[in-house]
């Protein structure tokens, strides 16, 4: 007797969970097809960090090493040097500039203390996540890499408005006019 | 046998040696019912496990020492990257033994935010949790709707924050940034679905016949042991003893929420289970008072020498600026002094000792993990058990190697 309760109690649990299961299919679908699908990222996302530079394309950054000296992880190479040139003829806005500047995504763990520390707004995190490369010393990005005039950004993101709920990426799909709900 | 086997003293035991009727199985550290990198000893006489060694260490990153290079604020983010699945509370309770040492009075929107925000993480914790448990004992589609309604939260994480998994969000003397617009509206829709989400659990996993035969009666371990062991968190809970730092030893304002401590009597894993399942009603019970209570006001203590200026201010005022590139460049000197401060985390007592020497960088930060002392008292509940049950047990005791290792 106690043998035929289990099996119908099993049988019972098995119909039930199948049940709540199968009612979950015509839901909305909570994973992304990344890559055909852009990523949704949140606007404070911390990606790969940009350089910025003023409207005349002068470079912000006056190589005050906050940034590094912020950083928990010691990522970030910087060397100094003074432009007295007039404004028009500088690479920097300022009359300092960092002729270079590394950051090795080797050892970065976007924290975003260096966006924090910044007094001049200049470096920020992008949101950039794509930064896989086959070669280690591809990792050691340079100013070329990161000035946001140089940049490549890529096709597999899309930022949320900050106003935007959580599951606006599902929206999103289904005006662009891929099937997503069934 | 050996030569190296021999010369070892009389009160070690070796396990390599071939017993008549015992084996010794060697569970992980790939298994992945252990959690991550969890090595098992099992000694076993046929099904049954006569003793159950736990070999822990393939994580270790040396996190403690490292913290005694980095300035206060940059421990932040080492802490993070303990235990993986609960960032916010190990945030927490780093910034709150710094700022206990520092004497600073934290506004109350930074408490409300950090209550609300630390609930959050502890669903996401108990959903991991729970997904992952169903997963060792078979039940696959619970973990899909678990993580599901983890993402759902980590999405609000990385909105506050900008991290999904390693947000950094507090820090000493208050937080971040302040919450996002419309993060209140996100965070009560979540709560809408998230009722709803429990009973699918429910109904899968608490009403499931077969879910019952295979936790019920295993794993038990009686309050007096449990205490011995120093068992913290739902494992405490589940064997009888009500203790909840949240309650007895209030921080961050807890003592003005109203929630209850679940506990169970039995001790065995379907306690546990029935523990952490309750938790998740009563942080939601939390997060909805918290997001009542949130308030317009200031984020950041009233601290120029320590907490870092607004940015406008940065700008605008000089002696905001010198602030600035003084506590980034150089950190803030804590005053002399040792501290220990404790939170309950979605594992149990999470606490931190922190000794200052008076300068920018701690003389010596130690952590007491909650998984580390809760997996000691693996080889207590599965002697006696089978080896089908120890991954049960393991699943029930909620370790993260992250936090074991350190």
């Amino acid at each position: 007797m106690s043998i035929l309760s289990d099996v119908f109690k099993s049988t019972k649990a098995v119909i039930l969970g199948m049940k709540r299961t199968l009612s979950e299919i015509p839901r909305e679908k909570w994973t992304v097809q990344y890559p055909d699908v852009p990523v949704t990222v949140q606007p404070r996302y911390r990606g790969q960090h940009l350089l910025h530079v003023d409207e005349n394309g002068k470079e912000k950054c006056v190589a005050c090493y906050l940034c590094a000296a912020a950083c928990p992880s010691e990522c970030i190479y910087i060397e100094a040097q003074d432009d007295p040139r007039p404004y028009e003829e500088r690479v920097g806005r300022d009359e300092r500039y960092a002729k270079v500047y590394n950051i090795d995504y080797g050892r970065c763990i976007f924290c975003g203390f260096c966006v924090e520390a910044c007094p001049k707004d200049a470096i920020t995190h992008g949101y950039n996540f794509e930064i896989s490369v086959y070669n280690r010393a591809d990792l050691l990005k340079t100013k070329d890499d990161l000035l946001i005039t140089k940049q490549k950004q890529s096709k597999n993101y899309r930022v949320a408005l900050s106003t935007e709920d959580v599951d606006s990426e599902y929206k999103e799909v289904d005006s662009v006019g891929i099937k997503f709900r069934l | 046998m050996s030569v190296a086997v021999e010369n070892l003293p009389k009160d070690v035991e070796v396990l390599d040696q071939p017993l008549e009727s015992e084996m010794t199985l060697s569970m992980g550290p790939q298994h992945p019912s252990t959690h991550g990198v969890l090595r098992l000893d099992l000694r076993l006489d046929g099904e049954l496990v006569v003793k159950a060694i736990p070999d822990i260490g393939y994580l270790h990153t040396g996190m403690e020492k490292l913290f005694e290079y980095k300035k206060y604020q940059q421990g932040i983010v080492i802490t993070d990257r303990m235990d993986y699945l609960n960032p916010l509370g190990n945030n927490l309770v780093y910034v709150m033994a710094a700022e206990k040492l520092l004497q600073l009075e934290i506004p109350e929107r930074a408490q409300t935010v950090r209550v609300l925000m630390c609930e959050l993480q502890r669903i996401a914790s108990h959903m991991v949790w729970l997904g992952t448990h169903c997963l060792d004992i078979g039940a696959m589609s619970v973990f899909f709707f678990c993580f599901r309604e983890r993402e759902k939260i980590l999405n609000m994480i990385e909105s506050a924050s900008g991290g999904r998994m390693t947000p950094s969000y507090f820090r000493i003397g208050g937080l971040m940034m302040d919450l996002p617009a419309g993060f209140e509206s996100r965070c009560k829709q979540f709560l809408d679905g998230f009722l709803d989400a429990m009973n699918t659990f429910e109904t899968l996993v608490t009403g499931n016949t077969i879910w019952q035969s295979r936790t019920q009666g295993i794993g038990i371990i009686s309050s007096e042991e449990a205490i011995d062991w120093g068992l913290t968190g739902p494992c405490l809970r589940g064997s009888g003893v009500d203790l909840d730092l949240r309650r007895d030893n209030p921080y961050s304002g807890y003592e003005t929420y109203d929630f209850e401590i679940p506990v169970e009597n039995d001790g065995d894993v379907w306690a546990r289970f029935k523990v952490r399942m309750r938790e998740c009603y009563e942080s939601y019970k939390i997060v909805k008072q918290a997001l009542e209570r949130l308030k317009p006001g200031p984020i950041k203590a009233d601290a120029p020498k320590v907490v870092l200026p607004d940015r406008d201010d940065m700008r605008k005022h000089m002696d905001s600026l010198i602030h600035h590139f003084l506590i980034v460049a150089e950190g803030f000197n804590v005053p002399e002094g040792e501290v220990y401060h404790a939170i309950e985390a979605s594992k149990g007592e999470l606490g931190v000792y922190m000794k200052s020497n008076g300068g920018p960088k701690p003389e010596r930060v130690h952590f007491r993990g909650p998984s580390f002392v809760n997996l000691q008292a693996l080889p207590v509940m599965s002697e006696g058990e089978m080896v089908a049950d120890v991954v049960a047990i393991i699943g029930s005791l909620d370790i993260v190697l992250g936090e074991i290792d350190r």
